[in-house]
């Protein structure tokens, strides 16, 4: 079996995988890293949205094998600590989630949407972002309220220190 | 109210896990030697299994086992089964047909699973799983169950001559059919009530382990009822004798009721570890979920409403038949009839009502509860014909809603049910008023000069929660009690675990049992777990479905509360030397009344357990009480829900640009975690209305079975909610608690179809009201219009 080299949440790894692999295979699997879930096999729920080199991708489209060398960051990695991430408070302090599956997914992706579009989010903007990420529990409304606060949280100077893995 | 208490909006304290990737769902669970399973699934939707050729797929690599029906068979493993009793008019028992976890002789669905290929990874599981050989002989298959009873239609069980599980019916029909008779308006709709598939974002998942040291066999699983699930498997399938079997459900993602039932998957997991001397692991693909879980409503009904010259309803008359699938699933009977006529009253004084169910077999996944469970179907045919009987007689749909409210409680109805306590009138006044109802005419008029059509719709809905007061529903045809227990269990420090037997899978039972007993102890939240989810850990529990966990499982919190209490107050008096009737419990603190003796809830803690002021002779050392609590009677939530559309006439696209939802749910105990089911019942009732339906061709084959085709409500498809409440407290338990978690789902369907019509001007209009299904109504509108100038 092949192997390769990333770095995941700072830390450097090194392993032999099935060619077929998919990276979230790889967290999940071979890393013990479960925060990141499988919800579908079509890439639609964005249950698994990790990201890579500093941008939000699921990793359920990507075979491991191809980020030979990439910084890949998770859910696990995005507190400082125990110092939350904003956007991760942010949707605790706006019951954002409910079961919690969707969860890690929707918070690196919402991450992400701060990162391309900034602090000020209107409701729209929001809703058409998560385009790629299914709730069945919440009906979104809580969503869009934490994204918005995470947003602004980010932009505050109160954001943690974005890790070295982003 | 304490910052903490009943009422407080307290952050939840399970986000922690989960915002940090440190859930723990069945998924996530490895065990050391692990298998992995992939089932081999019938792509027929009905076949004769002539013979399976395993070997090939046994000499794969990493192939520990191929395991097939006839397995099953040698090992005399039980059927599951349908737990719910039903007679038929003719008073003969429902026809239950035999359904192995393997399918033996015939598949009756496509997924259904014909064998299972156990191996060292997933990946050559799923290799060798290609190799099996199934020799089909394709037989004619029925999908459409307003099909499933003709002449022709394909017979799939020997037990239920064309394809009839039974035929039942509740209310007084000669009396309705008088009051039909007389009536001055009748008002007729042809519904169907769409097929849904629940999708819980979690894929059910399964590992079943055997100990042979010990006889012991575990099952980690997706279940919203871990005992029952226990239960069945040992009373009926027969694995191990309940006290050798531990099911445990881990973080549960989801559930809207999918995850009540059990499966066929966990119980060949549970067999294969002791087939296989070794843990066996099964996560569901997607495409699983949609071909393997219970699917939710599939009714056609013809409905009809009488009214009388005043616009009072005399009558209400429904013909239903009830899609149940291949198989009776575990509920399945009791969604139709108990959870669905009794609610044809809805909020309204209806002197005669009468239903007739005929419930089927087709060729499709079993069909059982999915949020609401007979309710939504309910409410949907009352609300919608109201409706359609408001712009028939030209009276406000408002008005007439009103003329007809039940006002005065308690009030029986024709079908059952006593409701308890209610304000139907409180709640469509407020629900109008932050609709802004008196606005809406001119919302319409700026809406016509953009080119949009707009329309506003309501559905005043009621549902009957709480479920259930276990000798009604053994009487209804229950095979279990309907209680729920707890154990709360003081620990010497003063700390508490309470054990309950509701199962959280995002209701946030952590936060808000917490939150009664925080309150009712004077301790700080922190100082309470709520432990759930083993069944060698808590004592006994019929799990969390029907809006139960709030009115049932925290009811029975509050009696075991009652019992610690007490036994407390005896250890305090001991430690006081007063009287236990002189000890009064406030704040946390025992107080010697009338005196300013007391002593803290940590001292009596740490003394009930050290024993050494008191005899343990005359009075037990520790604090530690157990309840068992049945309800008196169903909930009823109730309130009113107001959608407003805009249409593009051109496209036939519809945006929802208003949502109100009052709700009378009763005593809330965190209106933020109420308002977050009110969010998410509402979006699926939206997905229901709009965009969702499980689409079957006439061979049987799932058409819309993945993410690509099953169009699932995103965050663009709904707008941000208006949210008020109305309370009337719930005379039928301790706490005055309804329950809230179906309310959206039940109220939501019916909201966005009257909103439709109205916009459209057309009733002609089918769930789910895509673009295309809108365009093509209003151009038929059109054009009967034309024909008619």
């Amino acid at each position: 079996m092949p192997a390769v080299s990333m770095t995941v949440n700072g830390k450097p790894v090194t392993a032999d995988v099935d060619p077929r692999t998919l990276l979230v295979q790889f967290l999940r699997e071979e890393l013990r890293l479960t925060g990141t879930h499988v919800g579908c096999d079509t890439s639609q729920c964005g249950a698994c949205v990790v990201h890579v080199n500093g941008r939000a991708i699921k990793s359920c489209t990507v075979f491991a094998l191809q980020l030979e060398g990439a910084k890949v960051a998770t859910i696990e990695g995005l507190a400082n600590g125990d110092q939350l991430h904003p956007m991760q408070e942010a949707f605790r302090d706006n019951h954002g989630l409910q079961c919690g599956f969707c969860t890690p997914g929707m918070i690196m992706a919402a991450v992400d949407i701060v990162n391309r579009k900034g602090h000020d989010l209107d409701e729209h903007t929001i809703r058409s972002e998560l385009e790629g990420n299914l709730c069945r529990c919440t009906g979104y409304h809580n969503i869009v309220k934490a994204i918005a606060a995470g947003a602004r949280a980010m932009g505050s100077g109160a954001a943690v220190t974005q890790k070295a893995a982003e | 109210m304490s910052a903490t208490g009943i009422g407080a909006t307290v952050r939840r304290k399970e986000d922690q896990r989960f915002i940090t990737g440190k859930g723990h769902y069945t998924a996530d669970v490895n065990r050391a030697g692990q298998t992995h399973a992939c089932f081999v699934r019938s792509p027929h939707a009905h076949a004769r299994i002539k013979g399976i050729d395993a070997t090939a797929a046994s000499k794969m690599p990493g192939v520990v086992a191929v395991l097939t029906g006839a397995d099953l068979a040698v090992d005399k493993l039980g059927n599951l089964i349908c737990g719910w009793m039903i007679h038929s008019k003719d008073g003969s028992a429902m026809k239950m047909a035999p359904h192995p976890a393997l399918a033996q002789t015939k598949a009756c669905h496509v997924g259904d699973p014909v064998a299972v290929v156990i191996a060292e990874t997933l990946a050559q599981a799923k290799d060798a799983a290609e190799k099996v050989q199934v020799d089909y002989e394709v037989l004619p298959a029925v999908a459409d169950p307003a099909q499933a009873q003709s002449a022709g239609a394909a017979q799939i069980h020997e037990v239920a001559p064309k394809n009839t599980i039974y035929q039942w019916q509740l209310g007084d029909k000669g009396k309705t059919d008088a009051a039909f008779q007389s009536a001055a308006h009748v008002t007729k709709l042809d519904i169907v009530n769409n097929r849904l598939v629940p999708n819980a974002i979690e894929p059910r998942a399964a590992i079943g382990e055997y100990d042979s040291g010990t006889g012991h066999f575990t099952l980690w699983n997706t279940t919203q009822n871990p005992h029952v699930a226990r239960l069945v498997i040992a009373a009926f399938i027969g694995m191990a004798p309940e006290h050798k079997l531990r099911v445990i459900a881990p973080d549960v993602g989801g559930g809207f009721g999918s995850k009540i039932f059990i499966y066929p998957e966990e119980v060949v997991a549970l067999w294969a570890s002791k087939r296989v001397g070794r843990p066996v692991k099964w996560v569901a693909e997607r495409v699983e979920s949609f071909l393997s879980d219970a699917h939710g409503r599939d009714h056609v009904t013809h409905a009809e409403m009488a009214f009388d010259r005043d616009g009072k309803v005399v009558g209400l008359r429904a013909r239903t038949i009830a899609n149940l699938g291949a198989y009776m699933s575990t509920f399945s009977s009791s969604v139709p009839t108990y959870l669905y006529a009794t609610l044809l009253s809805g909020q309204y004084n209806i002197p005669n009502i009468y239903c007739e169910v005929d419930a089927v077999y087709t060729n499709t996944v079993p069909v059982d509860a999915y949020r609401g469970a007979g309710r939504p179907e309910a409410t949907f045919v009352v609300e919608r014909l109201v409706e359609v009987a408001a712009r028939e007689l030209s009276i406000d749909p408002a008005e007439l809603r009103k003329r007809n409210f039940i006002h005065q409680f308690p009030h029986q109805t024709p079908v059952i049910l006593a409701y308890d306590a209610g304000d139907y009138n409180a709640s469509l006044k407020k629900a109008l008023e932050l609709a802004d109802y008196k606005g809406f005419a001119k919302r319409k008029r700026e809406s016509a000069r953009d080119g949009k059509l707009r329309g506003i719709g309501l559905s005043a809905y009621i549902e009957a929660c709480g479920l259930a007061p276990s000798q009604a529903a053994g009487s209804l045809g229950a095979g279990v009690g309907l209680w729920e227990s707890a154990e709360v269990r003081v620990n010497p420090t003063g700390s508490v675990e309470v054990l309950t037997g509701s199962h959280s899978h995002g209701q946030g039972h952590e936060t808000t049992f917490a939150q009664l007993v925080s309150e009712r102890l004077g301790i700080a939240i922190d100082n309470v777990s709520i432990v759930h989810g083993d069944t060698d850990i808590v004592q006994f529990g019929m799990g969390t479905y029907g809006s139960r966990s709030g009115a049932v499982g925290m009811s029975a919190i509050v009696k075991a509360l009652d019992k610690v209490e007490a036994k407390a107050k005896k250890v305090a008096s001991h430690l006081l030397e007063a009287a236990e009737g002189d000890i009064v419990f406030k704040d946390g603190k025992f107080t010697v009344a009338g005196t300013d003796r007391s002593v803290p809830w940590g001292d009596v803690a740490l003394n009930a357990y050290t024993a050494h002021k008191f005899s343990g002779q005359e009075l037990e050392p520790g604090l530690k009480e157990t309840s068992f609590y049945d309800p008196t009677n169903f909930t009823f939530p109730a309130g009113c829900h107001v959608c407003e559309v805009e249409i593009d006439p051109d496209t036939g696209e519809t945006e929802i640009v208003n949502w109100t939802a009052v709700d009378d749910f009763g005593v809330l105990v965190n209106p933020m975690i109420v308002e977050g089911q009110v969010h998410g019942g509402i979006t699926q009732g939206v997905g229901q209305a709009l965009l969702e339906r499980a689409i079957y061709d006439k061979d049987g084959q799932l058409v819309t079975g993945s993410f690509m085709d099953y169009c699932m409500p995103r965050a663009h498809d709904v707008p941000s909610f208006k949210v008020g409440v109305t309370v009337t407290k719930c005379p039928s338990n301790p706490l005055g608690i309804k329950g809230c978690g179906e309310a959206g789902a039940i109220a939501a369907p019916a909201a966005v179809i009257n909103a439709i019509t109205d916009a459209i001007g057309s009733e002609q209009i089918a769930m789910p009201a895509t673009p295309q299904a809108v365009w093509t109504a209003i151009q038929r509108g059109n054009a009967t219009r034309k024909a008619a100038e």
